[in-house]
């Protein structure tokens, strides 16, 4: 027994994967489509966003697939009219929480919050908007911090962390009030910590982060968490 | 940024020996930021800076724990304060207007202090007294089934005093 191997059925079909691996990663690998957000492979998953939950038979709860590890004989459904309901929800509640008026957005085409509201086909919120308005941080020379358009998904507190590795972002405070913080809670340029890498940038999903008089289309590289992982020392 | 700060300081003792009790082991963060809360008063960013870098724990994330949790305060609070419960029970039973009614008085907004430093207003979920509802706190002292009268009466009892003493 060197490495055991779990069947499971996702979807109807049976597949193989190994027991460390999540239920996100074996869809991935098997080529079935989950739709995620705050997730981006080479970081910790965080399972904030909620969106890549599935139904596991025998479990009235939903799980996101991204943090739920795989099991012998899980049967797993990753499409259903109760889980395109949640998605759509959460992606309405998103939408509602901060400021995201697309047409004025530097993420504008290129954002993934955007992709997923179209492919949901959410163009409305049934909840009433929250318009409380943030100031943005433009002290940093290169970049622009919008709380406005935040999502709170942590893939820059992630890369900061994991990639970087001086973890200079956080949040702070909780519930409807949390933000996103440099260092404690100073304006970027005042940060000691920051590197100016420029990675939260690469990695946000929305026009939160992103570089001065940039579009976010030139500066964004989803992949590059995953193509430094993988060429890392482990 | 580094922090040293005054060694000399007694509180800062208090404060690293807590850390040395707990072996500088980051999980103790929160027993830590207990201890120098309690020591201080308030967390700044000085003390805060100090454990970030005692415990090996990055500014940030330890702001970030700080800010987490309603308890603690990251600005020098007045000397008397006045705590609003907004749970659902107070809330319904008209705590909110008691709560305006002080600010209006004092000039003061809720989570702040006044200019003075001689009054904060704190406002915190369920004091678990619901049948009182609505609960005050005033300097540590509970008023239950709350008037704006009396608590009104009750602060300018105690500004008035110390403004007699002083």
């Amino acid at each position: 027994m060197s490495e055991r191997i779990v069947k499971l059925i996702i979807d109807g079909k049976e597949i193989f994967a190994k027991p460390t691996d999540t239920i996100l990663k074996a869809a991935i690998d098997n080529g079935i489509q989950i739709p995620t957000l705050c997730y981006l492979e080479g970081l910790t998953p965080h399972g904030g966003c909620r969106l890549c939950v599935v139904e596991v038979k025998g479990n009235p709860k939903l799980m996101t697939s991204c943090t739920t590890p795989v099991s012998n004989n899980m049967e797993i459904i990753t499409n259903s009219p109760k889980l395109i309901k949640y998605r759509k929800q959460i992606i309405e509640l998103l939408l509602a929480e901060r400021i995201h008026t697309c047409s004025v957005c530097i993420a504008n085409g290129s954002c993934e919050l955007q992709e997923l509201a179209s492919k949901f086909g959410v163009d409305h919120t049934n909840v009433s908007r929250n318009w409380e308005r943030f100031e943005l941080d433009m002290s940093h020379e290169r970049f622009v911090l919008d709380h406005n358009r935040c999502i709170l998904c942590t893939r820059c507190i992630r890369v900061c962390d994991e990639i970087e590795g001086v973890h200079t972002l956080d949040i702070k405070r909780r519930g409807k009030d949390s933000m996103i913080i440099v260092d404690l809670d100073e304006p970027w340029s005042a940060s000691y910590s920051c590197t100016s890498c420029g990675k939260c940038s690469a990695v946000c999903p929305v026009g939160a982060i992103y570089v001065k008089g940039k579009p976010l289309s030139e500066t964004k590289r989803k992949e590059l968490p995953k193509f430094i992982t993988e060429r890392r020392r482990r | 940024m580094t922090t040293s700060a005054t060694s000399l300081d007694k509180r800062l003792i208090l404060v690293d020996k807590t850390i040395a009790v707990h072996g500088n082991r980051r999980d103790a963060l929160l027993e830590i930021l207990h201890t120098a809360h309690n020591v201080y008063g308030f967390l700044d960013k000085k003390i805060l800076l100090h454990i970030s870098e005692k415990l090996r724990i990055p500014p940030s994330q330890v702001y970030g724990v700080a800010t987490f949790y309603n308890y603690f305060k990251l600005k020098k609070p007045g000397s008397h304060s006045v705590t609003f419960c907004l749970g659902t029970a107070c809330y319904v039973k008209g705590v909110e207007e008691i709560l305006s009614a002080l600010e209006k008085e004092f000039n003061v907004k809720r989570g702040e202090t006044s200019s003075d430093g001689k009054l904060s207003l704190f406002v915190t979920r369920c004091v678990g007294a619901c049948a009182m509802a609505p609960n005050v706190i005033v300097d540590d002292e509970m008023i239950g089934k709350a008037t704006k009268e009396v608590v009104l009466e009750r602060i300018r009892k105690i500004l008035e005093s110390e403004r007699v003493e002083a």
